[in-house]
C-alpha cells in the first residue's frame, strides 16, 4: 500500500494528515505527509534520523507551524471539538538535582494547590491512580532525579495518560533504557491501546520492537515513503532506500 | 496597632536588644521581607537564574537614577516600574539574543550599575548611591512596614498561583508546554514577581545584599530537601533564622545589619554541605 493511497474513508476515529509541510524559513523539514492513525492502533513512525520525525510530531503537537491538515475525526467523520494529546519525550534533560519528587510532579501537572504547600490526601490519590496507569505506583516518593531511565519513561508516560488522551505521542520513549524497562514500558503501552482505545503514535528504531508490537508502519523520509505493516514497510525499496546499511530487517523474521 | 505589637515584643523579646523602637521595626521588616526572597529564590535557585537576579538587584541602582531624573517623589514605585521592565528586557533578549544567558546578564548587569552611578553621582557626590549600595534596615518607620506587609501576601498569593505551571517548566519546557502551560507567560510573571520583591526590599538590604537573601537561603535549603515542599519550608526557616540572628549580631557588634544577616545565611549554606556530605543525602 502506497502512503498517498492511504487517505480514504475508514469508518474508525483516527488522526488524519493531509498534505502536511513544515518550512523552517528556506528549509523544508517535510512536505506532503499523509498518514492515518487510527484508535485502539500503535502506529510507529521510522525513518532516519533529520527524516523528519521530530519534526512531524511536532507539527501534530501543534508546536510548529505547517501547511497542510491535521485532523482529529470520530467515527462519523466529524471533527472532535476537543482534542487531547498526551506526550511523552525522547528524553527529559531536567536537573537531577532538583528537589522534587515523583509526586510533586504530577501533583504539579494535575492539581492547582501550589505543590510548596504540601500534597493533600486527595491530591495523593490521584497521584496514586495515574502513577498506577503506568505501573510507576511504587515511584511516587522517589526523587524525580534519582529514577532509572525507565522508571522515569513510566513516570512521563503515566503523566500523558492524565487526564486520558485520544492521541499519545511517543517520541523514541524506550532508547536508551535498558531491555527490562523497555519491554515493561512497551507491554504497559500495549495493554492501554486496546483497553482505552487511544490513538498511539510511536518513532522506534528498534526494528524488533516495531515488528513486535506497531500495527501499523510509517517510513517517514521528508515525505511518507511508505505506510504499511512491518512486514510490508520493511520489505519495500523505500526502505532500502532509506536505510541503505539495513540488511532488510523484514526478511530475516 | 502598633502599640499593641511593641508590647506584645516588650513582652516576648529581651529588652536589652530589642527595646528601642528601630530595633523592633528592623526585627519586623526582616521577618516580612526573608520568607517571600526565600521562597521565590526556591524557584531562581532551581531555574539557574542566580546571576540573573544579581543583575536585577544592580539595576536598582539605575532606577533609582532614573526616579531622580524624573523628579518622581515615590521613588519605590519607580524602582518596580523600572525594575519590573528591566527584568522583561533581560529576559527577552536571553530569548533572541545571540549571545549566551551569561555573557547578556553581564552586560545588564554592568549597564545598570554604570547608569545609575552616572545619574547618582550627579553633582559629585556618592551619598545616594551608597545608601542604596549597602541599604539600612534600622532606618524602616511603621508605614514602610505596612507596606512589606501587603507585598508580602500579594507576594504569597501570586506565588501560590504561579507556583505549579512553573515548577513544571521549570523540569522541562516542553514537557509543560505539551500540558497546556504558557510557559513564556508564567516565566515574564515570575521575573516580574523578583523584580518587584528585590526592589521593595533593596532600601533596606542594599543592592550589595539583595541577591543573597533570594540566593542564600534557597540554596542552603536545595542541600538538604529531597522534595519542593521540603525545599520551601527550610528555604523559609534558613532565611528567617538569618535574618533574627543577623540583626542580633549587627546589635551587638555594632556592625550593618544586611552583611551581618548575609553570612549568617552563609554559614548556613556551609552547615547544610556539612550535613548533606554527613548524612549522604542525594536520593
Amino acid at each position: 500500500m502506497q502512503a498517498n493511497e492511504a487517505v480514504h474513508r475508514c469508518g474508525l476515529c483516527r488522526i488524519e494528515l493531509a498534505g502536511v509541510s513544515v518550512r523552517l524559513e528556506q528549509d523544508t523539514l517535510i512536505s506532503n505527509v499523509n498518514l492515518h492513525a487510527h484508535c485502539g492502533q500503535l502506529t510507529v513512525l521510522i525513518g532516519p534520523n533529520g527524516g523528519g520525525k521530530t519534526t512531524l510530531l511536532r507539527a501534530v503537537l501543534g508546536q510548529v507551524p505547517y501547511e497542510g491538515k491535521i485532523l482529529h475525526l470520530d467515527e462519523q467523520d466529524k471533527p472532535f471539538a476537543q482534542v487531547r494529546i498526551g506526550y511523552v519525550p525522547q528524553q527529559l534533560p531536567f536537573d537531577k538535582q532538583m528537589p522534587l519528587t515523583v509526586r510533586d510532579l504530577l501533583a504539579s501537572a494535575l492539581t492547582r494547590r501550589p505543590v510548596w504547600t504540601g500534597v493533600s490526601k486527595k491530591a495523593r490519590q490521584e497521584v496514586l491512580n495515574t502513577l498506577t496507569l503506568a505501573q510507576a505506583q511504587g515511584l511516587m516518593d522517589k526523587r524525580l532525579g534519582a529514577l532509572s531511565g525507565g522508571e522515569l519513561q513510566r513516570v512521563l508516560l503515566a503523566l500523558a495518560l492524565s487526564p486520558a488522551p485520544d492521541l499519545l505521542i511517543l517520541d523514541e520513549p524506550v532508547s536508551g533504557v535498558d531491555h527490562n524497562g523497555q519491554a515493561l514500558f512497551l507491554d504497559t503501552v500495549n495493554a492501554l491501546r486496546k483497553q482505552q482505545h487511544m490513538a498511539i503514535l510511536m518513532v522506534s528504531h528498534d526494528w524488533t520492537l516495531v515488528r513486535e508490537y506497531a500495527d501499523q508502519v510509517a517510513l517517514i523520509d521528508k515525505t511518507t515513503r511508505m505506510v504499511g505493516t512491518a512486514e510490508e514497510v520493511f520489505a519495500s525499496p523505500a526502505f532500502a532506500d532509506s536505510f541503505p546499511h539495513t540488511h532488510g530487517p523484514g526478511r530475516t523474521a | 496597632m502598633m502599640d499593641a505589637l511593641y508590647a506584645l515584643m516588650d513582652q516576648l523579646l529581651p529588652a536589652s536588644i530589642f527595646g528601642m523602637q528601630f530595633m523592633k521595626n528592623a526585627l519586623l521588616a526582616l521577618l516580612l521581607l526573608t520568607p517571600l526572597l526565600a521562597l521565590l529564590g526556591t524557584m531562581a535557585v532551581n531555574r539557574r537564574m542566580a546571576f540573573f537576579s544579581d543583575a536585577l538587584g544592580h539595576s536598582a541602582l539605575a532606577g533609582a537614577g532614573a526616579g531622580l531624573l524624573l523628579g518622581a517623589s515615590n521613588q519605590t514605585a519607580v524602582l518596580i516600574v523600572f525594575g519590573v521592565l528591566w527584568a522583561l528586557l533581560i529576559s527577552r533578549i536571553n530569548r533572541t539574543g545571540g549571545a549566551s544567558a551569561d555573557t547578556n546578564i553581564s552586560v545588564f548587569s554592568s549597564t545598570g550599575i554604570a547608569l545609575g552611578l552616572v545619574l547618582l553621582s550627579q553633582g559629585g557626590s556618592f551619598a545616594r548611591a551608597s545608601s542604596l549600595l549597602v541599604g539600612d534596615v534600622l532606618a524602616i518607620g511603621p508605614n514602610d512596614l505596612l507596606w512589606l506587609a501587603v507585598a508580602l501576601v500579594g507576594g504569597v498569593a501570586a506565588w501560590a498561583l504561579l507556583y505549579n505551571p512553573l515548577l513544571l517548566s521549570a523540569v522541562n519546557p516542553q514537557l509543560a508546554d505539551s500540558r497546556g502551560v504558557k510557559t513564556r507567560l508564567v516565566e515574564d510573571l515570575f521575573v516580574c514577581l523578583v523584580a518587584v520583591a528585590v526592589m521593595l526590599a533593596i532600601r533596606w538590604v542594599g543592592v550589595l545584599l539583595i541577591n543573597a537573601l533570594l540566593i542564600l537561603p534557597a540554596a542552603a535549603a536545595r542541600n538538604l530537601a529531597r522534595s519542593a515542599p521540603q525545599h520551601a519550608l527550610l528555604s523559609v526557616i534558613i532565611s528567617l533564622l538569618s535574618g533574627v540572628l543577623g540583626l542580633i549580631a549587627a546589635y551587638t557588634l555594632g556592625s550593618s545589619v544586611g552583611a551581618a544577616v548575609v553570612l549568617c545565611a552563609a554559614v548556613f549554606y556551609a552547615l547544610s554541605l556539612l550535613v548533606r556530605r554527613v548524612l549522604r543525602i542525594a536520593n
